[in-house]
């Protein structure tokens, strides 16, 4: 197929955004969001095109398209593969969410919050589809510009606190990985990812590299110590925001272990294992306990969050096929329910301007659909079977009982503790004596808000169900990803001896 | 001889224009906006002039003029910038009252001193050309004579820089006691790493070189001359100068110095670290927006002789890229500066920045490009600028200016943070007067669009500059 489908998909965002951008000031700017639904939605369709015609019996990269960029240096090439199809299909269902969410949460200056969207939409997309690591590099540090923005000038007010904190976190660890890059260029002679991972980058050199690149990843993850951006960020960002945020913007992280830590040094990742396990461990149950002490419902989530990208990365490192489907799997799923949850939060802020737990309760007698959306994805995060979100922990544990007992035993713990906060929550919040009067006058959830939570619930339970459509995607690659792995440690092993 | 003349087109014609505008400038009355049209033509027209030269190289007078691609580069680089950095600030000149006949003119004098900067091939020409424009610019600094503080901060430019230019004049002499000629390959030949003495004078020249770029420690003045000049001037100053200065600085490295360029080498790094840390965490602290653009300045110096610091081929190419793009990202930051009027007056401080958000969108948003650039982030220019740096720097394995420098990225990231943040959070207490100043308008644009769309095509400017060192 000739039709450059990937770059179209990339950059469909960032055009429709400048349509917005020169379509007239209007009342209620009612043609800038249909615009910007539009071009999100097309983009859905082409991924869902993309996905459908993708060949999952292949594990090689498809759809690839490579130009010359910079001369004898860098080529722009981009491909996907059952893991990262995954992702631009999660990015593209996830934003047309958040734009529809905007035409309640958003008062001011909605068109450049629409064009920031779009933006961003386009640098996520392509962070999943590049194929050479400097292209990644680009597509990863140009999505700080659009969130740094959401946050600081649509946030609350903390927001310039949140959002500097945001982008200095993030652009610390990531400028290190610009040296590992650069680094590998000078080592290999090439930054295209499927040339690197036929060369194998020498073993001496691998640690510092593999460190390089974690440093930039356990910040985007996040992971602990270097999770503390991330509950400021989601309290000041606007609903939005906080949904790109955690649904999508954190899987660049996961992602990037995928892609890059695992295949490109191999040797590093066995070598770092327990490094990995034991900050992932750390992060499951000591943020599950902060977020127990909360009082702010937007926190809460958002060290919920770091909890359950402390499975992923524990996943991800067991380094089984179990534990990496489930980190994916993991991934989509909290995409889904925290992008739900959040927007649940959204709901009630927008009605009653707060976010404080105290102010809440018993909301089940006159917000009686909501609660129920609530309750759906209170349980789904807290991995209800028939939920995504017992699956991808359930998957993740059966990897890590295979590599280390005593991990997956404090792994299980954290489950425990995961269904202590969020049922806590929903108990505090849906439940209980009306303590607020305001609550008593509070409309329930209007078409708009029942259509966007609805089809997020769908899909958390059509995929708790029915697993298979995304486990067969991912099947081959994944394979194909752990026998590379096995394979270069008993290469290197060999060589040793 | 005088057929071989041709070689030196530009400046025989940007000489003879100079004479040509000074006469109409003093036998005209009220003559500024004449002078300064016409200023606009020659320099279009010297523009042509190199474009159309031919590309080989060639030396006349002795072999001390040399006319060759990479100085003809510089030179259409001055010349471009000059002509935004004149043109965006007619408006303001008439505002601030310093529109004198003589300012254009003084400006084309510094210009034909940088010239022959660029096409010396030999210690005096070299001398000349730098004292030529050095004087221009002293004069420039104080234009406003009736400021004290423009008048000050000439006074202090003119003592600064004089004692640098003698310690060079002395690295000049010595240089030339220690290999008995003045010709810069014959230097490179007589030179090597038993001539103690000659470190000496490579050490005074550097020391002349690194004032003229406001390297650290030799920066002192770059803050208050900055801000003392009219904004006009020091849109100048910010640019072309350097642009200027550091073409030499690559120059003696290929040529006169390239046999003890270890001893050179470790100079340019202690430089560049010491004003990639300075322009950084100094900036943090700044008020005024135009003191922020100068330790600013500072620092992307610092990051431009990180590229000359590795010493070879793909080094220098990185620097030129790089100080290219600085070139189009200041004019676009300094455009931005003749907008902010409040009732007549310009305003300077960044706080009253806040509010141009929902007044001007457009000049709002292309000053974000402009400062995200400035720290950059990808996908815009000042990304590659530095990428390009950093592939040099990391090729010649010298692990800690590269660290130094992306720690130094992050530092400086969080001072043009705050200006943005100003820019797009602070609610606004000041209402900026309507935009009159079409041209630094389009200039601002020109320059916003240049630094989003480089990544389209990212080798353009590499195409260019790999063709400067063929011989």
């Amino acid at each position: 197929m000739n039709f450059p489908i990937l770059s179209t998909l990339i950059f469909l965002p960032i055009i429709s955004s400048l349509f917005i951008f020169l379509s007239k000031d209007q009342k209620n700017n009612f043609s800038s969001i249909y615009i910007s639904l539009f071009g999100s939605i097309a983009t859905l369709l082409l991924s869902l095109f993309l996905w459908y015609s993708m060949d999952l019996s292949s594990s090689e990269f498809q759809f690839i398209e490579e130009k010359s960029w910079i001369n004898n240096f860098i080529k722009f090439k981009l491909g996907v593969d059952g893991i990262s199809i995954l992702f631009i299909v999660l990015t593209t269902f996830i934003t047309p969410i958040c734009i529809i969410s905007c035409i309640n949460s958003v008062k001011d200056r909605i068109k450049e919050f629409l064009i920031a969207i779009l933006v961003l939409e386009t640098f996520i997309i392509g962070v999943f589809c590049s194929l050479d690591l400097v292209i990644f590099y680009l597509f990863f540090e140009a999505g700080l510009i659009p969130m740094f923005l959401i946050i600081g000038v649509w946030g609350g007010p903390k927001r310039v606190y949140s959002a500097f904190k945001f982008f200095l976190f993030t652009l610390l660890g990531s400028v290190l990985m610009l040296v590992a890059i650069i680094v590998i260029y000078w080592l290999t002679g090439t930054t295209d990812i499927t040339s690197i991972y036929e060369i194998k980058i020498p073993k001496d050199y691998q640690n510092l590299l593999w460190l390089a690149f974690f440093s930039s990843f356990a910040v985007k993850t996040p992971m602990w110590p270097v999770h503390t951006w991330l509950p400021d960020a989601h309290v000041e960002a606007p609903t939005a925001g906080s949904v790109i945020l955690a649904a999508i913007l954190l899987k660049m992280a996961g992602y990037g272990f995928l892609r890059f830590s695992i295949p490109m040094f191999p040797f590093a990742s066995e070598f770092f294992t327990p490094l990995v396990f034991t900050l992932s461990i750390i992060a499951i149950i000591y943020t599950s306990l902060v977020a127990l002490m909360q009082d702010d419902m937007k926190k809460l989530i958002a060290y919920s969050s770091v909890a359950h990208m402390g499975y992923v990365t524990l996943g991800i490192f067991t380094l089984t096929k179990q534990g990496i489907e489930g980190s994916i799997y993991q991934m989509i799923s909290h995409g889904l329910i925290s992008a739900a949850l959040f927007l649940c939060v959204g709901v009630v802020y927008d009605r009653l301007h707060s976010r404080l737990i105290s102010k809440y309760g018993g909301l089940v007698t006159y917000l009686p659909k909501y609660s129920f959306l609530f309750l759906v994805f209170a349980l789904a995060a807290l991995g209800l079977p028939g939920t995504t979100g017992f699956l991808g922990e359930f998957l993740i544990l059966t990897g890590a009982f295979q590599k280390n007992y005593l991990f997956a035993i404090l792994a299980t713990v954290g489950v425990v503790l995961g269904a202590a906060y969020m049922l806590w929550l929903t108990k505090r919040v849906i439940f209980g004596k009306v303590i607020n009067e305001d609550i008593k006058s509070l409309k329930d959830t209007n078409r708009l808000e029942i259509f966007m939570l609805t089809s997020l619930a769908f899909f958390v339970v059509f995929f708790g169900f029915y697993p298979t459509p995304l486990i067969e995607t991912l099947n081959v690659s994944v394979d194909n990803l752990i026998n590379n792995y096995e394979q270069s440690i008993i290469n290197i092993s060999i060589a040793n001896k | 001889m005088i057929l071989n003349l041709n070689i030196m087109l530009p400046e025989v014609f940007l000489t003879l224009s100079i004479f040509g505008i000074l006469m109409i400038g003093v036998f005209v009355r009220n003559s500024f906006s004449l002078v300064f049209n016409l200023t606009t033509a020659i320099i279009l027209i010297t523009i042509a002039i190199i474009l159309n030269s031919p590309n080989n190289a060639e030396k006349i007078f002795l072999e001390s003029f040399i006319r060759d691609n990479f100085s003809n580069f510089f030179k259409v680089l001055i010349l471009i910038s000059t002509l935004f950095v004149l043109n965006s600030s007619k408006a303001f000149i008439f505002d601030n009252k310093i529109n004198k006949f003589e300012y254009p003119i003084i400006i084309l004098i510094s210009i034909l001193g940088m010239f022959f900067m660029l096409s010396s091939n030999d210690l005096i020409l070299f001398y000349l050309g730098l004292e030529m424009q050095s004087l221009a610019l002293y004069i420039l600094a104080s234009i406003d004579r009736d400021n004290t503080r423009s008048t000050e901060s000439g006074l202090k430019y003119f003592v600064l820089s004089a004692l640098s230019s003698g310690l060079l004049l002395y690295g000049c002499s010595l240089l030339y006691g220690f290999t008995g000629t003045t010709n810069f390959e014959q230097i490179a030949d007589q030179l090597n790493k038993e001539n103690t003495g000659s470190i000496f004078a490579m050490v005074f020249i550097l020391v002349g070189l690194a004032f003229k770029v406001s390297a650290v420690p030799f920066h002192m003045w770059t803050p208050d001359v900055y801000e003392g000049a009219p904004t006009s001037i020091t849109s100048f100053f910010a640019v072309v100068p350097k642009v200027a200065g550091l073409a030499l600085l690559i120059k003696f490295m290929l040529i006169p110095f390239k046999n003890i360029l270890f001893e050179w080498q470790s100079i340019i790094i202690f430089i560049s670290i010491a004003s990639m840390i300075l322009g950084a965490v100094a900036a943090i602290v700044q008020k005024n927006i135009k003191r922020l653009l100068a330790y600013s300045s500072i620092g992307h110096i610092g990051y431009a002789l990180a590229g000359v610091a590795t010493g070879v081929l793909p080094g220098y190419e990185s620097t030129i890229v790089y100080i290219t793009i600085y070139v189009v990202m200041n004019i676009g930051a300094f455009s931005c500066l003749y907008l902010m009027k409040k009732d007549g007056e310009y305003r300077e401080n960044i706080s009253d920045l806040s509010g141009i958000s929902k007044k001007h969108p457009i000049l709002a948003f292309s000053f974000l490009i402009i400062l995200f650039s400035l720290a950059g982030i990808p996908p815009l220019a000042g990304f590659f600028a530095k990428f390009y740096i950093f592939a040099a720097v990391l090729e010649q394995e010298m692990y800690v200016l590269a660290i130094v420098g992306l720690l130094t990225t992050v530092i400086s990231a969080f001072y043009y943070l705050k200006v943005i943040k100003t820019i797009y959070f602070d609610d606004s207490s000041i209402i900026f007067d309507p935009i009159k100043n079409k041209i630094a308008q389009i200039t601002v644009l020109i320059s916003c669009s240049i630094l989003i769309s480089f990544f389209l095509y990212p080798s353009f400017l590499n195409n260019i500059v790999n063709t400067l060192f063929v011989q």
